[in-house]
Order: structure tokens, then C-alpha cells, then sequence
């Protein structure tokens, strides 16, 4: 069965990418798209079969979450030519959303301590806008450079001496448990929109700044506020328990247990011959894959309205070439800022929906090379431009990022099959294995890159 | 007595380290904007070339400490640094004919080449954690001080100490060496000079005879050198992690920016400008202040702007302000 599947699958990638090598006709676009998708789909019940439907499922579910990331890096890199290196950061801030929104309160840590919180914050922001309203009034000399550098200095220290006994009074409370303010206690889907927003007030800051220079500036820039905003979620207990992690999270899904328990549920269990146990898990995946692909056939819908739209063909004009849609009258920094924003909600939504599958928030896991890189493969390979590609590209891409490792230590055990057990090199390339898929992903986005600049699926 | 403690003590914490973390990040930030004044990219590779170096130095050092060999009191990586540093010539002049030649010869956009750079930053960084493993590693030998906190003490009587590392009069010492030889390089050959005017103006270069795939050749082989030393220098003077090296590609992104991407001098300020603020902010300035305030007038917090958590931030906040109010950056690199 499985092999059927499988000669099936890779003969129908065969005739969708390399139509000569069979000595066919290429195939319709439409057609080629199609065979993609079912390839996809053929590979994602080869798994099912052949480790478990579980398996799989958790798979889907990544790879769904996977995609509509992909598409806001889309929005931002194929319609505008926008480079954003901190996808890590704008998913992070999703991250922080759905604590924010779901998590229950701790009343104590905020009659502890949110005061000293908030007054510290109100502080910082009478300090900025004086240090600003200093910067426009006085005249341009060294006294204002040195006003205004007193009035940092000194803002600064003010706030630090109200947040610091209220952050270390919240944090002392139960610590084990909470030493957190908690969020408001609202349903999790809640959070997602809260993340998009978050995540766009970030992009909108950041956008100010660095766009209308050149393109490289905003790289870097978005690079340095991923690193800060995974710092803040890393150090700033008060807010979200740092390493301490946030766990259960309320799910917007039922639970297994309680499916396990629930009469009809154990009927239908049981009219099916199934183990209960495994059926309400895979249940609750489906639930979570239905959700997910609500909001991404959603979002999906909202871009390709969008891209086709005279504000698409305005973007794209923008985009090639910048110097004659700014002589026909296209406020090009503008609608750079407003598709980065839009894009990065994009991002913030996922962001929020990942750590709602995951039901906790784990700032440890936020990684650049996860985060950041490997969506920037997604839309490479997917093909840059096309939403659709986008899609391709998440779930391509996320594939095999997890299945790369079983496939590497597969690769490695066979190859050193010849040697002793206890060999040195052996265990070092075993060991290593996992290590072979930042390479794996760095091969894939070069090759494409220089072969198949337009992706899977490229923009028409 | 109180103002020389006080005095020492800065030194001790701030002054010091300052100098040595700057002056790897300029020699870190001198290989980006080498090749952005060349090739005209930001290199996001350029923190996991510097790993790259740096490990097989490492590797180098353990060899030839097998081999019973040392230049003690010296660390014995600085004789495998050449080995390191020929290895790395190789990793990028092969990495800029697989990838960036292909580009040159499309005349692809800038954007491009950053693209292309991340993927080779992968594929560096897979090869770094498949070789040396993505923890921690120690390979510094030789003396640890050449003046330790105590002898100071008992040599000036002062109740503070100062103590400089090996590593640190050796980061100090390379970067200076390496730096003039640089300049000298730029200014007074034939091959830097052509470099230079290739920078300035890539049409009137080609026009006048310079043989552009020399001049990108000489870069990449500088860019190596100065990433193998930058790094080496920083994984002896703290550890060597290859994820650290990712975490520094933003602080040297800044110092070249403030400089003014395309300009060595810029660079070497730049590093030195972020250095000096990513240390002096994150200071707790309590027992700095304790020794000049009079009696009772100790301050009871620690004075300290900003929890050493967030040194990446200052990298930022700095760039954010040079972007915001001169984007040209202080000693006016090109803005393409």
C-alpha cells in the first residue's frame, strides 16, 4: 500500500517538474499546481501509514501554521520586496499575546506590584516625549545634546527605581507556580488577533525608522528587534515567566481526558474498534487542523483579493521599479510601511496560533534559524509572488525539516553500517545528524535560488 | 585615594573589556563593509564565517597541543590562527564561486546576494555545528593574566584591583598589527588602491583596467583573514559557541553602520562607539559612585541604566538613532 502510494507520489512529481525527462508535454499550470498539492498530501498519508496518524497530524497542523507564516513573509517579500529578518520576533510577540489574553490572573502579583509597573512605564513615556519635545524646541547647540541626554539618564533611572521593586515583588509570589501578572483569562482565539496586532504595532515602529533607506537597513533592523523581543520574553518574569515558561494554556479545543470520558465519544470509539486514547488525541488534532485552516483560507482568500486588486498591481509596480511609480505619484515609503505592517499581523496571528497548539509559551525555542530562515525558505522555494507558492512552500519545507532528521540518521547509519559500534566517527556522525538539516535548508534556498528563481509555484 | 579606586575600578570593568570587545567587533565589522564597499551586500554570513575560522583554529590548537608543541606563555591558538586562517580562505573563495559569481555575472540586485548570503550562513553554520558540535569550547592555554587583580593591589596599595587577561593584551595587540597592515594595504599597494577606486566608483575602475575578479578575489581573502582573527580572538577571550557568533552578526552590523557601511575607518570607530556603550550602560555604577560621593550619600540602587540582559539592545538603540539622524553613518559611507 504504502509503496503504491509512494511510486504514485514520485511519479507525479516527476511529470510536474521534469516533464522531458519522461519525454512529455509540460503540464498546465493549473495542472502542475494540483499535482503539487496531491504529491503533498500523498506524502503527509505515507506518514500516517508508516509511523502514525498521530504523527502526521501533528504534522499538518505545524505545517498549516507553517504556511500562513509563509504568507506574511509573502506580503512583505513578494508583492513589496521587502526583506524582513525577524519573522522570529513579530511570532514571538504572538507568542506574548496569547498569555497576555488567556492565561488566568494572579490577583496578588497585580495588587503587588502592578502599580510600580505601570508608573514605571508612564515614566519611560514622559521621558521620551520630553526628551522629544526638548529635541524640537531648543536650538540646535551642545547644551540640547546634553539636556536631552540628562533627561534620558535621568528618566531612566526614575523608572528603573519603581519597576525594580514592583518586577521583584511579582516575581516573589509563588514563584513556583506563577510570580507573573498572568493575562486577562479570555478565550484563546482572542489572542490571535491581539498577536497580528502586537505584532504590527512592532512592524509599524520599526518601518518608521528604517524604510525609505536602503533596502539593507531594514534587514538589519528587523533582525536587531527579533533579538530584543525574544530577550524580553527570555528576561522579563513579571511578564512571562522567562525560561520558567508559561504552560496550560486554556485550549480553544476540548481535551483528551475529558473526551475520554465523554459517553458518546466512548460509543463512537468503540462502534469504530478504536483504542479511546489515541482516537481522542487524534480528534483533538483534527479540531486544531480545522481551525488552522479556517484562518488560513482566510487569509489566503484576503491576499489573493489583494494581490489582484489595483492595490496589488500598485505594489508590484512599486516594487519593479520603484523610480517610475514615484513619478506617477505613489507615495512609495507609505505603502512600504503599510504592507510591512500587514504582512507582520500576518506573522503576529501564527505566531499566536503556534502557542496555542503548543499550549505554552517557551521563550528558549525562539531561535533565528527556526523562526526567521527557515520561512524565508518556505517563500523562496514556494515561489516568491505567488500565495499559493507560500502555502507549497509550508508545507514543503516544514515536511522536511521534520522528517529530515529520521531521514539523516537513516542516511548516516547506513552509511557507516560497515563500522564498529564504538567507532569514534560513527557516534560523532550520528550525533551530528541533526545538525544536517540547517545544511539541508541552506542547499535547498541556494539551489532554487539560482536555478529556479521563481519557485515551485511562480508568480504569474 | 578615593578618586584613583574609582578610577582603577572603571578601568577595571568597563575600560578594558571595552577596549577588547571592540576591537573584535572591529575587526568584525571591518570584514562587512570590506565587502559591502566591494561586492555591495550586507553579508549575513559574516558571523558564521568568523565560527568557521575560529574552529579550526581550535581544531589547529588541539592538534599541535597533541603534538606537545607551545609557544607558552603565549596561548598556543595564536600559532594555529594561519592554519585557520588558510582554511577559511577556502571556505570563501569557494563559497563565492558556488554562489556569488553566478550573481555577479547576472548583475543581480543587492537583495539577491543578502538572500544568497543567508543561505551560505546556513549551510556554514550547519558545518560548524556538524563538525566541532554546538557546545561550548575551551582551547585557550598558555598564562592567564598579565597582571592579576591581587599584584596590583600590592603593588600600587590601592584597595582596588586591575587585572588584564593574556587574551585580552593579545586581542589589543593583533587587532592594532592587523589594522595597519590593513591600511597600509588600502593606501600605499597597487592591488589595495585598485581596491579602493573598484569601491568608489565600479564604471571609471573597469574603464582604467582593474581586473574586477581580482579585486573581489583580494576581498574575500582580507574578509577571511579579518573574520579568522576576529573570531579566534573572541572565542579565546570568552568561549567559543557557535551560536554566540550568530547573536554578534547584529552588534558588528551596528558598528558598520555607524561607521558608514564602505568605510574601514568608520568600521574600527563603530566597533569601539558600541563596544564602550553596550558596556557603560549595562555597568552597575554603585561602588564607582560610593568611592566619589561623600559620606551617607551612597546611592542604595545599583545605578545601573540597563540589566546586562539586554546588551543587544544598545546595539540597536544605537543603530536606530544613527539610522534615524544620520544614515550615512559618522565618517559617511555610501547609502545606495
Amino acid at each position: 500500500m504504502i509503496y503504491i502510494l509512494g511510486l504514485i507520489a514520485l511519479g507525479l512529481m516527476t511529470r510536474a517538474l521534469f516533464p522531458n525527462l519522461v519525454g512529455l508535454q509540460p503540464l498546465t499550470d493549473t495542472a502542475r499546481n494540483i499535482s503539487y498539492f496531491v504529491v503533498m498530501t500523498l506524502l503527509i498519508i505515507i506518514v500516517g501509514q508508516l509511523q502514525s496518524w498521530n504523527v502526521a497530524l501533528a504534522l499538518v497542523n505545524l505545517c498549516l501554521i507553517s504556511s500562513i507564516m509563509a504568507l506574511g513573509v509573502n506580503i512583505q517579500w513578494g508583492y513589496a520586496g521587502l526583506l524582513n529578518v525577524g519573522i522570529m520576533g513579530f511570532a514571538a510577540l504572538g507568542g506574548v499575546a496569547a498569555v497576555l489574553i488567556a492565561a488566568d490572573p494572579i490577583t496578588d502579583a497585580w495588587s503587588a506590584g502592578a502599580l510600580g509597573i505601570f508608573v514605571a512605564f508612564i515614566i519611560a513615556v514622559v521621558t521620551v516625549m520630553a526628551a522629544m519635545y526638548t529635541y524640537r524646541t531648543m536650538p540646535k547647540s551642545n547644551a540640547r545634546g546634553l539636556a536631552v541626554f540628562v533627561i534620558v539618564i535621568l528618566g531612566i533611572l526614575l523608572a528603573r527605581s519603581f519597576y525594580g521593586p514592583a518586577a521583584t515583588a511579582i516575581e516573589k509570589i509563588d514563584p513556583a507556580a506563577s510570580g507573573y501578572l498572568g493575562g486577562l483569562g479570555l478565550p484563546i482565539i482572542l489572542a490571535w488577533p491581539v498577536g497580528g496586532l502586537l505584532a504590527g504595532l512592532a512592524a509599524w515602529v520599526i518601518g518608521k525608522v528604517a524604510l525609505g533607506l536602503r533596502s539593507d537597513y531594514l534587514a538589519i533592523a528587523t533582525l536587531g528587534i527579533a533579538e530584543i523581543i525574544v530577550a524580553i520574553i527570555k528576561h522579563e518574569d513579571w511578564l512571562t515567566r522567562g525560561v520558567k515558561n508559561v504552560s496550560g494554556l486554556p485550549r480553544p479545543v476540548p481535551y483528551e481526558i475529558d473526551l475520554q470520558q465523554t459517553q458518546w465519544f466512548l460509543d463512537l470509539a468503540e462502534k469504530w474498534g478504536q483504542n479511546p486514547a489515541t482516537m481522542s488525541s487524534i480528534f483533538v488534532k483534527l479540531c486544531y487542523a480545522a481551525l488552522f485552516t479556517i484562518v488560513l483560507l482566510l487569509i489566503l482568500w484576503l491576499s489573493q483579493k489583494a494581490l489582484n486588486s489595483p492595490w496589488g498591481r500598485m505594489m508590484r509596480a512599486i516594487r519593479d521599479n520603484e523610480i517610475s511609480a514615484n513619478a506617477m505619484g505613489k507615495n512609495i515609503v507609505a505603502r512600504h510601511l503599510q504592507v510591512f505592517v500587514l504582512g507582520s499581523i500576518v506573522v503576529g496571528i501564527a505566531g499566536a496560533m503556534l502557542t496555542t497548539l503548543d499550549g505554552q509559551l517557551t521563550p528558549g525555542t525562539y531561535q533565528p534559524l527556526r523562526f526567521t530562515f527557515l520561512i524565508w525558505v518556505m517563500v523562496i522555494l514556494g515561489g516568491s509572488g505567488n500565495n499559493w507558492g507560500a502555502v507549497l512552500g509550508g508545507f514543503v519545507v516544514w515536511f522536511f525539516w521534520i522528517q529530515a532528521e529520521p531521514i539523516g540518521l537513516w542516511l548516516m547509519d547506513t552509511i557507516t553500517a560497515g563500522m564498529s559500534d564504538d567507532n569514534a566517527l560513527r557516534k560523532h556522525l550520528l550525533e551530528s545528524a541533526a545538525h544536517m538539516r540547517l545544511m539541508t535548508m541552506g542547499i535547498i534556498l541556494l539551489v532554487v535560488l539560482r536555478f529556479s528563481p521563481r519557485g515551485l509555484i511562480p508568480e504569474k | 585615594m578615593e578618586f584613583l579606586n574609582a578610577l582603577v575600578l572603571l578601568s577595571n570593568f568597563v575600560l578594558i573589556p571595552a577596549i577588547s570587545y571592540g576591537s573584535q567587533l572591529a575587526l568584525g565589522a571591518l570584514g562587512v563593509t570590506l565587502i559591502y564597499g566591494i561586492l555591495r551586500f550586507s553579508n549575513f554570513a559574516h558571523g558564521d564565517t568568523m565560527a568557521f575560522g575560529a574552529m579550526f583554529t581550535i581544531l589547529f590548537t588541539w592538534l599541535l597541543q597533541s603534538w606537545g608543541i607551545s609557544i607558552a606563555p603565549l596561548p598556543t591558538a595564536l600559532l594555529a590562527m594561519p592554519f585557520g586562517i588558510i582554511v577559511c580562505i577556502g571556505l570563501v573563495l569557494g563559497t563565492d564561486r558556488a554562489v556569488y559569481q553566478f550573481y555577479r555575472q547576472q548583475k543581480a540586485a543587492p537583495v539577491i546576494y543578502l538572500i544568497a548570503s543567508m543561505g551560505v550562513m546556513f549551510i556554514t553554520n550547519g558545518i560548524v555545528r556538524f563538525i566541532i558540535g554546538p557546545n561550548d569550547q575551551k582551547f585557550a592555554d598558555g598564562e592567564r593574566f598579565i597582571i592579576k587583580a591581587r599584584t596590583f593591589k600590592q603593588m600600587t596599595g590601592l584597595s582596588e584591583g586591575l587585572s588584564i587577561k593574556v587574551s585580552q593584551g593579545i586581542t589589543v595587540f593583533v587587532t592594532v598589527v592587523a589594522v595597519l597592515i590593513l591600511f597600509w594595504f588600502l593606501n600605499k599597494t597597487r592591488t589595495g588602491k585598485s581596491m579602493r577606486a573598484y569601491s568608489d566608483n565600479e564604471d571609471l575602475a573597469l574603464l582604467s583596467g582593474i581586473n574586477p575578479d581580482r579585486v573581489v578575489m583580494v576581498a574575500w581573502v582580507i574578509t577571511a583573514i579579518l573574520a579568522t582573527i576576529a573570531g579566534s580572538l573572541y572565542g579565546l577571550d570568552k568561549s567559543f559557541k557557535p551560536f554566540t557568533y550568530l547573536q554578534l552578526l547584529l552588534p558588528i552590523f551596528a558598528a558598520a553602520i555607524v561607521g558608514g557601511l564602505g568605510s574601514p575607518i568608520g568600521a574600527i570607530a563603530g566597533g569601539f562607539v558600541i563596544a564602550f556603550s553596550e558596556i557603560m550602560v549595562t555597568y552597575a555604577y554603585k561602588k564607582f559612585l560610593k568611592y566619589l560621593v561623600p559620606e551617607g550619600w551612597e546611592p542604595d540602587t545599583l545605578v545601573q541604566l540597563l540589566s546586562t540582559d539586554y546588551k543587544f539592545a544598545v546595539s540597536f538603540l544605537i543603530l536606530l538613532l544613527v539610522l534615524l539622524f544620520r544614515p550615512t553613518g559618522i565618517f559617511g559611507g555610501r547609502s545606495v
